[in-house]
């Protein structure tokens, strides 16, 4: 029995494995995919009625509004990134296996975004609607957290290691995540302000960018030590 | 690893786990020291002691989940921090944790535990497992409408489909029947007998097959 069980898989393999696994365990416990989606509405929803009407207010806010709620509502689900499978032991497997954690901890980031950045993303020029935003600005919005969330995702994996098993983690965590969300909310916040102002929404997007390929290197590295210590 | 008949374990080169010198401590306190060990082929180490002498923590050492603090570890004469990789290939470890998902099926559960291992198996192997472990016609449940006694029993499927060599296992025998106890102890003499090693603490004296235990008390 043995000897015909061990047909051998790649590494390429087991990360799809990871990742089909996050999305159908999210797609069973649709209130998780559903929480920051509808957080992200009512926090969004909830400006215009605390400013007032005038458009002109609204319209200058726009960009930083989203970009805030996004920030807020990814950050909501980041605490049970690693949580229920340190409880029952896959953590522990994952740590053992011979696919290197720091490759799975990505997948579980990619599988984050999917889960509740994207849905962000696509929800987005709805909200922005809301606020008068125009089409083009819309357009770039989309793009920005599109470039943004993924980076969001991989940095509040570091946190969701490191607050692991303590008691209160999900204030710490945003405490600990927040600070490091700044420059991702500066640059993407500014793109759309800078492509309404005329300067164009380039070099704020090329930095975004940027952010997410430093962040894709680091933030596994980073997770994957933090996992180790929860796990000793 | 090309050609099948060099998957069988008794086939490749025997492997051997040891240990040297090791050493424990937890909160500051020595759990214990200079434990020596070395593990052949074919061969099963009884770890036993009082409570809360290490006996898990010093399985945790043997699979690279604690850091060594003192001492040596060896697989095949190598430290297994120089061999990460290709150790955790050959190492099945199972806790006190059953590392099930509660709200994936048996079937996914096993799957994906499987490639984790970097090993692929078929429904057939794995409905052919969980009969062998009386939890028959069970891969398409939740695991947790699953009593506690039958996730223990999937947990352990687990080491039937993995090609792991060495075996970790962390009290496998508790919340297990009679039956169980005897198809666990069943499974290990075949695997032993096929050329693997198993390392196993436990509250009660199982025997296993007809092979005699190679005993490692532990003591401060």
């Amino acid at each position: 029995m043995k000897q015909q069980a061990s047909e051998k898989v790649g590494l390429t393999a087991v990360l799809l494995a990871t990742l089909r696994r996050e999305v159908s365990l999210a797609m069973r416990q649709k209130g998780e995919v559903l929480t920051p989606l509808v957080f992200f509405v009512v926090i969004a929803s909830l400006f215009p009625l605390g400013v007032g009407p005038e458009s002109a207010l609204l319209l200058r806010m726009a960009p930083g509004v989203l970009w805030v709620s996004a920030l807020l509502a990814a950050m909501l689900s980041l605490q049970r990134l690693f949580a229920t499978d340190y409880a029952d032991g896959s953590l522990e497997q994952m740590a053992l296996s011979s696919t290197p954690l720091g490759l799975l901890v990505a997948a579980k980031a990619l599988s984050h975004f999917l889960l509740s950045g994207l849905p962000l993303v696509l929800m987005a020029p709805v909200l922005g609607l809301q606020f008068g935003l125009d089409s083009r600005s819309l357009g770039i919005l989309m793009l920005s957290l599109l470039l943004g969330t993924p980076t969001l995702s991989l940095i509040g994996s570091i946190g969701a290691a490191l607050t692991l098993g303590v008691r209160g983690a999900g204030v710490l965590l945003s405490l600990l995540v927040l600070p490091l969300y700044i420059p991702v909310l500066i640059f993407g916040a500014g793109a759309v302000e800078a492509d309404a102002a005329g300067l164009g929404a380039n070099g704020h997007l090329s930095l975004l960018a940027a952010l997410l390929v430093l962040s894709l290197f680091f933030a596994p590295l980073a997770t994957t030590a933090a996992l180790r210590i929860s796990l000793e | 690893m090309n050609s099948p008949i060099l998957r069988s374990p008794s086939l490749k080169t025997a492997p051997t786990l040891s240990f040297y010198k090791l050493g424990c401590s937890k909160g500051g306190r020595k759990l214990f020291k200079d434990v020596d060990c070395t593990l052949e082929a074919g061969k099963w180490l009884y770890i036993t002691g009082a409570n809360g002498v290490g006996k898990t923590s010093l399985l945790r050492m043997l699979c690279g989940l604690a850091p060594t603090e003192f001492g040596e570890i060896s697989w095949n004469g190598t430290p297994i921090h120089a061999q990460r990789e290709s150790y955790q290939r050959d190492l099945c470890y199972l806790g006190h944790l059953n590392a099930l998902q509660e709200s994936m099926t048996v079937s996914e559960n096993l799957r994906f535990m499987t490639a984790l291992g970097g090993s692929q198996v078929d429904k057939d192997q794995i409905d052919e497992v969980l009969l062998r472990f009386g939890v028959g016609g069970r891969s398409q449940q939740l695991v947790r409408h699953l009593s506690q006694g039958q996730k223990r029993r999937v947990a352990l499927a687990r080491l039937a489909l993995s090609p792991a060599r060495l075996w970790v296992l962390d009290e496998p025998f508790v919340a297990m029947d009679e039956a169980g106890i005897k198809m666990l102890a069943d499974l290990i003499a075949d695997h032993l007998g096929a050329g693997g090693l198993t390392v196993l603490t436990s509250h009660q004296q199982v025997p296993i097959g007809c092979i005699p235990a190679q005993i490692l008390e532990l003591h401060r």
